[in-house]
């Protein structure tokens, strides 16, 4: 390593950095020798794509609903259509994209505050510690779809506060995870070498803390995401989620319930997607916990809906 | 050990006690008056302010609260807004059917879990195995509510073998059709927990095969079936126990969702309901018994752990 540091904490955070290369590596060679977290990357990749994609290879404008009502599953409707007469297909090909974003974004927004409140908590340790604690506590204390019921209650529905309802019920598993390691880390050498140089609190819990823990922020991130998609569907299908007009899974699902006896495909294909998606997720977070080698992480993995 | 179980106890009540103060607020911040909304046609200013002052609503909301607090700790929980019941009535008619579908369900989750669990770690590898873990993560990815769907569809609407919606009490149809009116809500809200015990039945046993005093017991000759049920599996399900103890609450949350599916009126569908009513006494009140619950229940599998498992010790 050509490092022409002169300060000590250059060369710290060049050793830091050395650290995550080596990491990296190790990580890309044993993710390629796990199967489940191939599979499932690879159907992440597909739904992603057809997320994506959705508005071009959707056979059918997913509002179109002069084809006839409660027509079973044909060559021109491989899923049938609804109440609406809407092919089914198109629809749910679309909420491809509306539960994946909920799913991201509730995750990556419970990611961004837990992982700050696990640093903070685990780091500095004494009443900061449990003052978090005991907030994440209360979190932890209330079942999530009650909590989200809730919250959706408080601020309304509609995609926005579904994302925020769903991000912050999950807040506590991250905080969690983050602060059992931080804590595992706090003794280790290199902590006390940045400590001792003084380097400032942020610097060490952003450069040196943070990059170490990685990997079980990412496989909880995977799992969050299911999670997310999980608990979405749930309150779209209790009827307080995303605006009834947007073509979501737990929309066509809270339809199909009431047409058991006379379309069951309303009521099966939207679950269908739901499961290949969440199934997808779980298949590669479990890979990545195995490749990464994290241990306790989203073994309750089931606290969705 | 006791001190360590008083201090537990100690964090208990403050937890119930944050979340139900929580729930206090949080109720009095959604949007829309309760009783404007209850008395719906019938509305006049008159009528409003002396419902108001019936259920105490027209005094400041920190003054409610403590007497909210008060009264709760008296064990008077209050009177529903939009039925006039008391809570506690609310409560005693929406239990015993949460209850019950949580404990069947609890049970056939061990029934299902425990046999495929060690079929699966006796066959390791093997076609069954996989075919076993590929059901289980199905099992943990799935909405139990598309499941409760579905499970309606198959067994009654097809093949008309069971009930598709309500509940029938054991006083008043006998233990039959209670369990008839329960199979398949409590298999909808057990299938993702039943996955869960099954892998930890699964990863539990394989652990246990590979140590010495297994090695032991067949040396000595024992029979292979009662080197896996009398020292094998007693051991594996050690952690089992745990994990079953901390689900069973979770699964108490997993109605909240199935009760609506299946139209039974049990605490969730009384819950969610009161939610979207503002009808504050039941929400409260049905919450503080939920979290009571949940945190004992997380408590009392603590405790045991430590008696199960010796090695731990908590200070």
């Amino acid at each position: 390593m050509a490092t022409t540091a002169s300060r000590p904490q250059d060369v710290l955070d060049a050793l830091a950095e050395e650290r995550r290369a080596r990491q990296g590596n190790r990580v890309w060679r044993r993710l390629k020798a796990e199967r489940k977290a191939f599979i499932g990357l690879f159907f992440v990749g597909f739904l992603a794509l057809v997320g994506l994609l959705s508005p071009i290879v959707a056979p059918y404008d997913p509002d179109d609903d002069d084809f006839g009502l409660f027509q079973s599953p044909s060559i021109e409707h491989p899923m049938g259509t609804d109440s609406f007469g809407r092919d089914l297909f198109s629809r749910i090909l679309i909420g491809t994209r509306v539960s994946l974003t909920i799913g991201i974004l509730a995750a990556l927004t419970a990611l961004v505050i837990g992982v700050a409140l696990g640093l903070v908590s685990g780091y500095y340790g004494g009443w900061i510690d449990s003052l978090i604690m005991r907030f994440i506590d209360l979190l932890w204390a209330f079942p999530v779809i009650i909590l989200t019921v809730g919250m959706v209650a408080i601020f309304g529905a509609g995609a926005r506060n579904v994302v925020i309802a769903i991000a912050i019920a999950y807040i506590d598993d991250f905080a969690r995870v983050v602060r059992a390691e931080v804590l595992r880390l706090r003794e280790e050498e290199f902590m006390v070498a940045a400590q001792s140089i003084g380097a400032a609190d942020v610097r060490i819990m952003g450069r040196h803390l943070l990059p170490n823990i990685v990997a079980p922020i990412i496989v909880q991130a995977t799992f969050a995401v299911g999670l997310g998609i999980l608990a979405e569907s749930g309150l779209t299908f209790l009827g307080l989620g995303v605006d009834p007009t947007t073509p979501t899974w737990g929309l066509a699902l809270n339809e199909g319930r009431d047409f058991v006896r006379r379309a069951w495909w309303i009521s099966v294909f939207p679950g269908v997607a739901i499961v290949f998606t969440v199934l997808a997720l779980n298949l590669f977070g479990d890979g990545l916990r195995d490749a990464l080698d994290v241990r306790g992480v989203g073994d309750d993995a089931d606290e969705g809906a | 050990m006791t001190r360590y179980i008083i201090r537990r106890l100690i964090h208990s009540i403050f937890i119930i006690w944050g979340v139900a103060t929580l729930v206090f607020f949080g109720l009095r911040a959604i949007p829309g008056d309760p009783v404007v909304q209850f008395l719906g046609a019938e509305y006049s200013p008159e009528a409003a302010e002396a419902l108001n002052k019936k259920l105490g609503l027209d005094e400041p909301v920190y003054v409610q609260y403590f007497k909210w607090l008060s009264n709760t700790i008296q064990g008077d929980l209050g009177d529903s807004i939009a039925t006039g019941e008391t809570v506690d009535e609310a409560i005693r008619t929406g239990f015993p059917k949460t209850i019950s579908i949580a404990f069947v369900a609890f049970v056939l989750a061990l029934v299902i879990a425990i046999p495929t669990g060690v079929i699966a770690a006796l066959k390791r590898n093997s076609w069954i195995d996989y075919v076993v873990s590929v059901i289980a993560f199905i099992g943990v990815s799935m909405p139990s509510f598309w499941f409760g769907i579905i499970l309606i569809i198959l067994f009654a609407v097809r093949l008309n073998w069971l009930p598709a919606v309500g509940y029938s009490s054991i006083e008043d149809d006998g233990l039959w059709e209670w369990f008839k009116h329960l199979v398949l809500p409590a298999l909808a809200v057990g299938a993702g927990f039943s996955a869960i015990l099954m892998r930890f039945v699964r990863a539990g046993l394989l652990e246990v095969l590979g140590s010495d005093f297994i090695r032991t017991a067949r040396a000595k000759g024992l029979s292979e079936r009662s080197v896996i049920i009398r020292h094998a599996l007693r051991n594996a399900l050690i952690p089992v126990v745990t994990i079953a103890g901390i689900q069973l609450a979770l699964l108490l949350s997993g109605t909240v969702i199935i009760e609506i599916v299946f139209s039974i009126r049990g605490l969730g569908r009384i819950l969610v309901g009161a939610i979207l009513d503002k009808d504050y006494p039941i929400v409260q009140g049905v919450i503080l018994l939920v979290s009571v619950i949940f945190v004992l229940a997380n408590l009392v599998v603590d405790i045991i752990y430590t008696f199960l498992d010796p090695r731990i010790r908590y200070e």
